[in-house]
Protein backbone atom coordinates (compact mmCIF):
# COMPACT_ATOMS: atom_id res chain seq x y z
CA UNK A 1 0.00 0.00 0.00
CA UNK A 2 1.57 3.95 -1.21
CA UNK A 3 1.16 5.49 1.69
CA UNK A 4 1.75 9.55 1.31
CA UNK A 5 5.08 11.12 3.41
CA UNK A 6 2.94 13.63 5.30
CA UNK A 7 2.50 12.74 8.91
CA UNK A 8 -1.21 13.70 10.15
CA UNK A 9 -0.31 13.08 13.93
CA UNK A 10 2.72 15.62 14.41
CA UNK A 11 5.36 14.68 16.88
CA UNK A 12 6.31 16.64 20.00
CA UNK A 13 2.87 15.02 21.68
CA UNK A 14 3.08 13.76 25.39
CA UNK A 15 2.72 9.68 24.44
CA UNK A 16 4.89 7.94 26.86
CA UNK A 17 7.86 6.26 25.12
CA UNK A 18 6.95 3.32 22.94
CA UNK A 19 2.73 4.43 23.25
CA UNK A 20 0.72 1.94 20.85
CA UNK A 21 -1.79 4.24 20.42
CA UNK A 22 -0.44 6.86 18.46
CA UNK A 23 1.15 4.31 16.31
CA UNK A 24 -2.49 2.98 15.11
CA UNK A 25 -3.75 6.67 15.11
CA UNK A 26 -0.82 7.61 12.73
CA UNK A 27 -1.25 4.73 10.50
CA UNK A 28 -4.94 5.07 10.07
CA UNK A 29 -4.72 8.77 9.39
CA UNK A 30 -2.18 8.02 6.80
CA UNK A 31 -4.73 5.90 5.10
CA UNK A 32 -8.06 8.09 5.37
CA UNK A 33 -5.51 10.95 4.76
CA UNK A 34 -6.22 15.11 4.20
CA UNK A 35 -9.83 15.04 3.57
CA UNK A 36 -10.79 13.79 7.53
CA UNK A 37 -12.07 14.99 10.05
CA UNK A 38 -11.48 13.79 13.76
CA UNK A 39 -13.29 13.39 16.77
CA UNK A 40 -11.84 11.94 20.03
CA UNK A 41 -13.40 10.77 22.72
CA UNK A 42 -11.79 11.83 26.32
CA UNK A 43 -8.90 9.75 26.86
CA UNK A 44 -4.98 8.76 26.34
CA UNK A 45 -5.06 9.87 22.74
CA UNK A 46 -6.77 13.48 23.37
CA UNK A 47 -4.92 13.93 26.87
CA UNK A 48 -1.36 13.23 24.62
CA UNK A 49 -2.21 14.95 21.91
CA UNK A 50 -3.79 18.27 23.01
CA UNK A 51 -2.11 19.50 25.68
CA UNK A 52 -3.09 23.57 24.91
CA UNK A 53 -2.79 25.58 23.13
CA UNK A 54 -0.65 23.08 21.09
CA UNK A 55 -2.14 20.22 19.02
CA UNK A 56 -0.34 17.62 17.13
CA UNK A 57 -3.58 17.05 14.54
CA UNK A 58 -3.02 18.06 10.66
CA UNK A 59 -6.78 17.46 10.05
CA UNK A 60 -9.67 19.18 11.87
CA UNK A 61 -10.05 17.49 15.36
CA UNK A 62 -12.67 18.22 17.92
CA UNK A 63 -12.29 16.56 21.57
CA UNK A 64 -15.93 15.98 23.34
CA UNK A 65 -16.63 13.90 26.57
CA UNK A 66 -15.83 9.90 27.40
CA UNK A 67 -20.25 9.95 26.30
CA UNK A 68 -20.68 11.71 23.53
CA UNK A 69 -18.41 11.59 20.78
CA UNK A 70 -19.96 9.09 18.27
CA UNK A 71 -23.01 12.24 19.05
CA UNK A 72 -20.89 14.79 18.26
CA UNK A 73 -19.81 12.80 14.94
CA UNK A 74 -23.07 11.85 13.77
CA UNK A 75 -23.91 15.47 13.88
CA UNK A 76 -20.38 16.16 11.72
CA UNK A 77 -21.19 13.69 9.52
CA UNK A 78 -24.72 14.88 9.05
CA UNK A 79 -23.80 18.53 8.64
CA UNK A 80 -21.25 17.86 6.14
CA UNK A 81 -23.97 15.44 4.06
CA UNK A 82 -25.62 18.87 4.25
CA UNK A 83 -22.93 20.81 2.67
CA UNK A 84 -22.74 18.42 -0.19
CA UNK A 85 -19.02 17.26 1.42
CA UNK A 86 -19.99 13.34 1.13
CA UNK A 87 -16.09 12.95 0.66
CA UNK A 88 -14.95 13.95 3.88
CA UNK A 89 -14.38 11.20 6.29
CA UNK A 90 -15.88 11.42 9.60
CA UNK A 91 -13.15 9.16 12.07
CA UNK A 92 -13.91 8.64 15.74
CA UNK A 93 -11.23 7.64 17.96
CA UNK A 94 -12.64 6.07 21.78
CA UNK A 95 -10.25 4.31 24.30
CA UNK A 96 -11.83 1.10 25.40
CA UNK A 97 -13.32 2.72 28.40
CA UNK A 98 -14.23 5.53 26.14
CA UNK A 99 -16.14 2.80 23.69
CA UNK A 100 -16.97 -0.39 25.68
CA UNK A 101 -18.32 1.73 28.96
CA UNK A 102 -18.63 5.52 29.01
CA UNK A 103 -19.46 5.92 25.16
CA UNK A 104 -21.78 2.48 24.70
CA UNK A 105 -25.31 4.71 24.23
CA UNK A 106 -24.20 7.54 21.76
CA UNK A 107 -21.96 4.90 19.77
CA UNK A 108 -25.11 2.10 19.41
CA UNK A 109 -27.23 5.16 18.52
CA UNK A 110 -24.64 6.21 15.68
CA UNK A 111 -24.25 3.08 14.70
CA UNK A 112 -28.07 2.13 14.29
CA UNK A 113 -29.16 5.51 12.77
CA UNK A 114 -26.34 4.48 10.21
CA UNK A 115 -24.11 7.21 10.30
CA UNK A 116 -21.38 7.25 7.42
CA UNK A 117 -18.96 7.28 9.72
CA UNK A 118 -15.96 5.45 10.64
CA UNK A 119 -15.03 4.33 15.04
CA UNK A 120 -11.58 2.98 15.57
CA UNK A 121 -11.70 1.82 19.47
CA UNK A 122 -8.15 2.14 20.50
CA UNK A 123 -8.29 -0.80 22.94
CA UNK A 124 -5.22 -1.22 25.92
CA UNK A 125 -7.70 -2.90 27.76
CA UNK A 126 -7.76 -0.57 31.25
CA UNK A 127 -8.35 3.48 31.60
CA UNK A 128 -4.36 3.89 31.28
CA UNK A 129 -4.55 7.57 31.42
CA UNK A 130 -6.14 8.31 34.47
CA UNK A 131 -3.91 5.60 36.35
CA UNK A 132 -4.99 1.73 34.91
CA UNK A 133 -8.65 1.40 36.53
CA UNK A 134 -10.42 -1.47 35.03
CA UNK A 135 -12.65 -1.19 32.24
CA UNK A 136 -15.22 -3.30 30.88
CA UNK A 137 -12.34 -4.57 27.92
CA UNK A 138 -9.81 -5.35 30.66
CA UNK A 139 -9.09 -9.02 30.29
CA UNK A 140 -9.81 -11.53 32.96
CA UNK A 141 -7.01 -11.92 35.47
CA UNK A 142 -5.55 -8.75 34.67
CA UNK A 143 -3.99 -6.66 37.58
CA UNK A 144 -5.35 -2.93 37.59
CA UNK A 145 -5.03 -0.63 40.61
CA UNK A 146 -8.98 -0.99 41.05
CA UNK A 147 -9.08 -4.79 40.37
CA UNK A 148 -5.72 -5.50 41.93
CA UNK A 149 -3.98 -8.58 43.06
CA UNK A 150 -3.54 -9.80 46.95
CA UNK A 151 -4.83 -11.34 49.83
CA UNK A 152 -8.63 -9.97 48.88
CA UNK A 153 -8.73 -10.07 45.09
CA UNK A 154 -7.37 -12.08 42.35
CA UNK A 155 -7.28 -9.14 39.76
CA UNK A 156 -10.11 -8.70 37.29
CA UNK A 157 -12.23 -11.88 37.38
CA UNK A 158 -14.47 -11.49 34.75
CA UNK A 159 -13.79 -11.86 30.96
CA UNK A 160 -13.88 -9.03 28.68
CA UNK A 161 -16.70 -7.41 26.62
CA UNK A 162 -16.88 -8.53 23.28
CA UNK A 163 -17.12 -5.03 21.70
CA UNK A 164 -16.80 -6.11 18.18
CA UNK A 165 -19.63 -8.72 18.54
CA UNK A 166 -21.72 -6.34 20.38
CA UNK A 167 -21.34 -3.67 16.76
CA UNK A 168 -21.69 -6.67 14.87
CA UNK A 169 -25.74 -7.16 16.87
CA UNK A 170 -26.29 -3.80 15.61
CA UNK A 171 -26.26 -4.84 11.81
CA UNK A 172 -23.89 -2.28 10.53
CA UNK A 173 -21.83 -2.90 7.25
CA UNK A 174 -18.31 -3.46 8.45
CA UNK A 175 -16.52 -4.52 11.55
CA UNK A 176 -13.53 -5.75 12.02
CA UNK A 177 -10.78 -6.37 14.86
CA UNK A 178 -7.01 -5.08 14.19
CA UNK A 179 -3.50 -4.94 15.72
CA UNK A 180 -0.64 -2.52 15.66
CA UNK A 181 1.29 -5.44 15.66
CA UNK A 182 -0.14 -5.94 11.51
CA UNK A 183 0.25 -2.53 10.11
CA UNK A 184 -0.79 -4.08 6.73
CA UNK A 185 -4.10 -5.86 7.78
CA UNK A 186 -5.09 -2.43 10.10
CA UNK A 187 -4.50 -0.46 6.84
CA UNK A 188 -6.37 -2.75 4.45
CA UNK A 189 -9.15 -2.48 6.95
CA UNK A 190 -9.46 1.30 7.62
CA UNK A 191 -9.33 1.74 3.82
CA UNK A 192 -12.40 -0.95 3.87
CA UNK A 193 -14.04 0.93 6.52
CA UNK A 194 -13.48 4.29 4.71
CA UNK A 195 -15.02 3.39 1.43
CA UNK A 196 -18.12 1.18 2.95
CA UNK A 197 -21.14 3.58 3.12
CA UNK A 198 -22.53 3.52 5.96
CA UNK A 199 -21.15 3.01 9.42
CA UNK A 200 -18.05 1.34 10.27
CA UNK A 201 -16.62 0.19 13.62
CA UNK A 202 -12.52 -1.12 14.22
CA UNK A 203 -11.72 -2.46 17.19
CA UNK A 204 -7.71 -1.96 17.40
CA UNK A 205 -5.57 -3.89 20.20
CA UNK A 206 -2.68 -1.50 21.39
CA UNK A 207 -0.39 -2.67 23.46
CA UNK A 208 0.14 -0.38 26.76
CA UNK A 209 4.11 -0.01 28.25
CA UNK A 210 2.57 2.04 31.22
CA UNK A 211 -0.51 -0.22 31.89
CA UNK A 212 0.52 -3.90 30.88
CA UNK A 213 4.06 -3.17 32.42
CA UNK A 214 6.44 -4.25 29.92
CA UNK A 215 9.74 -2.37 28.28
CA UNK A 216 8.80 0.26 25.86
CA UNK A 217 10.49 -1.03 23.22
CA UNK A 218 8.35 -4.43 23.33
CA UNK A 219 5.48 -2.64 22.35
CA UNK A 220 5.02 -4.50 18.71
CA UNK A 221 6.41 -7.65 19.64
CA UNK A 222 3.75 -8.00 22.88
CA UNK A 223 0.68 -6.91 20.19
CA UNK A 224 2.43 -10.04 17.81
CA UNK A 225 2.54 -12.54 20.44
CA UNK A 226 -1.47 -11.33 21.75
CA UNK A 227 -2.02 -12.54 17.86
CA UNK A 228 -0.10 -15.53 17.53
CA UNK A 229 -1.50 -16.84 20.54
CA UNK A 230 -4.79 -16.92 19.80
CA UNK A 231 -5.14 -14.32 22.96
CA UNK A 232 -6.13 -11.68 19.95
CA UNK A 233 -8.04 -12.74 16.74
CA UNK A 234 -7.92 -10.77 13.18
CA UNK A 235 -10.95 -11.19 11.74
CA UNK A 236 -13.67 -8.84 10.00
CA UNK A 237 -17.63 -8.93 8.98
CA UNK A 238 -18.33 -7.65 5.94
CA UNK A 239 -21.82 -6.96 5.40
CA UNK A 240 -22.65 -10.19 7.75
CA UNK A 241 -19.76 -12.34 6.28
CA UNK A 242 -17.49 -13.73 8.96
CA UNK A 243 -13.89 -13.98 8.19
CA UNK A 244 -10.85 -14.72 9.73
CA UNK A 245 -8.00 -11.99 8.22
CA UNK A 246 -5.18 -13.71 10.09
CA UNK A 247 -4.16 -17.23 11.03
CA UNK A 248 -0.70 -18.09 12.99
CA UNK A 249 0.77 -21.06 11.62
CA UNK A 250 1.47 -22.58 14.89
CA UNK A 251 -0.41 -21.34 17.74
CA UNK A 252 1.84 -20.27 20.45
CA UNK A 253 1.08 -21.19 24.18
CA UNK A 254 -0.68 -18.16 25.92
CA UNK A 255 1.60 -18.59 28.77
CA UNK A 256 4.21 -16.77 26.67
CA UNK A 257 2.33 -14.01 26.46
CA UNK A 258 0.79 -13.52 29.95
CA UNK A 259 4.17 -14.14 31.35
CA UNK A 260 6.06 -10.80 29.48
CA UNK A 261 3.54 -8.70 31.18
CA UNK A 262 3.74 -7.49 34.61
CA UNK A 263 -0.39 -7.34 34.73
CA UNK A 264 -0.70 -10.88 34.72
CA UNK A 265 2.70 -11.75 36.81
CA UNK A 266 0.49 -13.27 39.51
CA UNK A 267 -1.65 -15.64 37.84
CA UNK A 268 -0.65 -19.19 39.13
CA UNK A 269 0.14 -22.14 36.76
CA UNK A 270 -3.81 -23.11 37.52
CA UNK A 271 -5.30 -19.87 36.17
CA UNK A 272 -3.03 -19.98 32.95
CA UNK A 273 -4.18 -23.10 32.42
CA UNK A 274 -7.86 -21.98 32.55
CA UNK A 275 -6.94 -18.89 30.59
CA UNK A 276 -5.28 -21.10 27.79
CA UNK A 277 -7.97 -23.16 27.57
CA UNK A 278 -10.87 -20.57 26.93
CA UNK A 279 -8.47 -19.24 24.00
CA UNK A 280 -8.03 -22.34 22.80
CA UNK A 281 -12.33 -23.15 23.01
CA UNK A 282 -12.47 -20.02 20.71
CA UNK A 283 -9.97 -21.07 18.00
CA UNK A 284 -11.25 -24.44 17.43
CA UNK A 285 -14.31 -22.74 16.60
CA UNK A 286 -12.90 -20.43 14.49
CA UNK A 287 -10.31 -23.30 13.31
CA UNK A 288 -7.23 -21.56 14.29
CA UNK B 1 -3.65 32.56 22.81
CA UNK B 2 -6.81 31.97 24.91
CA UNK B 3 -9.86 31.25 22.28
CA UNK B 4 -13.48 30.32 22.48
CA UNK B 5 -14.48 26.61 23.13
CA UNK B 6 -10.58 26.46 23.36
CA UNK B 7 -9.87 26.46 19.91
CA UNK B 8 -6.15 25.62 18.48
CA UNK B 9 -6.09 27.38 15.40
CA UNK B 10 -2.28 26.11 14.50
CA UNK B 11 -2.04 22.45 13.06
CA UNK B 12 0.62 20.12 14.39
CA UNK B 13 1.81 23.12 17.22
CA UNK B 14 3.26 20.32 19.36
CA UNK B 15 6.57 20.72 17.19
CA UNK B 16 7.12 23.03 19.39
CA UNK B 17 7.83 20.68 22.19
CA UNK B 18 11.01 19.00 21.40
CA UNK B 19 10.40 15.47 22.95
CA UNK B 20 13.97 14.49 21.98
CA UNK B 21 15.08 15.23 25.69
CA UNK B 22 12.84 12.41 27.27
CA UNK B 23 15.63 10.19 25.43
CA UNK B 24 18.36 8.12 27.35
CA UNK B 25 18.98 5.69 24.90
CA UNK B 26 19.59 6.81 21.12
CA UNK B 27 19.29 5.21 18.08
CA UNK B 28 21.58 4.72 15.05
CA UNK B 29 20.54 3.59 12.17
CA UNK B 30 23.69 1.79 9.65
CA UNK B 31 21.98 2.65 6.24
CA UNK B 32 24.49 0.61 4.33
CA UNK B 33 23.12 -2.48 6.61
CA UNK B 34 19.77 -1.15 6.18
CA UNK B 35 17.28 -2.46 3.52
CA UNK B 36 14.51 -0.43 3.12
CA UNK B 37 11.73 -2.77 4.25
CA UNK B 38 9.77 0.76 6.14
CA UNK B 39 9.49 -1.53 9.81
CA UNK B 40 11.07 1.46 11.71
CA UNK B 41 9.10 4.10 9.75
CA UNK B 42 5.28 1.82 10.14
CA UNK B 43 6.16 1.74 14.26
CA UNK B 44 7.29 4.81 15.32
CA UNK B 45 5.22 5.97 17.93
CA UNK B 46 6.40 9.69 17.41
CA UNK B 47 7.08 9.28 13.04
CA UNK B 48 9.81 10.59 13.12
CA UNK B 49 11.76 8.24 10.79
CA UNK B 50 10.95 9.21 7.41
CA UNK B 51 11.24 7.25 4.57
CA UNK B 52 15.09 7.88 3.37
CA UNK B 53 15.34 6.21 6.81
CA UNK B 54 16.82 9.48 8.69
CA UNK B 55 15.83 10.11 12.62
CA UNK B 56 14.59 13.43 13.64
CA UNK B 57 16.53 13.30 17.14
CA UNK B 58 14.42 16.57 18.26
CA UNK B 59 11.86 14.04 18.54
CA UNK B 60 13.11 10.79 19.06
CA UNK B 61 12.11 9.18 22.89
CA UNK B 62 14.06 6.22 22.30
CA UNK B 63 11.50 3.80 23.16
CA UNK B 64 13.68 1.14 21.19
CA UNK B 65 10.69 -0.39 19.01
CA UNK B 66 12.57 0.48 15.70
CA UNK B 67 15.77 -1.67 17.09
CA UNK B 68 13.63 -4.48 18.25
CA UNK B 69 11.93 -4.42 14.81
CA UNK B 70 14.87 -4.09 12.62
CA UNK B 71 14.89 -7.83 10.46
CA UNK B 72 18.49 -7.07 10.06
CA UNK B 73 19.89 -5.40 12.97
CA UNK B 74 20.56 -1.99 11.70
CA UNK B 75 19.33 -0.40 14.17
CA UNK B 76 21.22 0.26 17.15
CA UNK B 77 20.46 1.72 20.64
CA UNK B 78 23.29 3.26 22.77
CA UNK B 79 23.32 5.38 25.92
CA UNK B 80 23.67 9.28 25.23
Amino acid sequence: MELPNKEFLAPGHRGCAGCGATIGVRLALKVLGENTVAISATGCVEVITTPYPETSWEIPWMHVAFENASAVASGVEAALKAQGKTDTNVVVFGGDGGTADIGLQSLSGAMEREHNLIYICYDNEAYMNTGIQRSGATPYGASTTTSPHGKESFGENKPKKNMPMIMAAHGVPYVATASISYPEDLMKKVKKAAEIEGPAYIHLQQPCTTGWGYNPAQTIELGRLAVETGSWILYEIEEGEFKVTYKPIQRRMVKEYLDAQKRFKHLTDIEKEKIQSHVDAICTELKI
Amino acid sequence: MVSIGAGVKEPGSTRQNKTGSWRTFKPTLDKETCIKCVNCYMFCPEGCINKDYDIDYDFCKGCGICEVECPVKAIKMERE
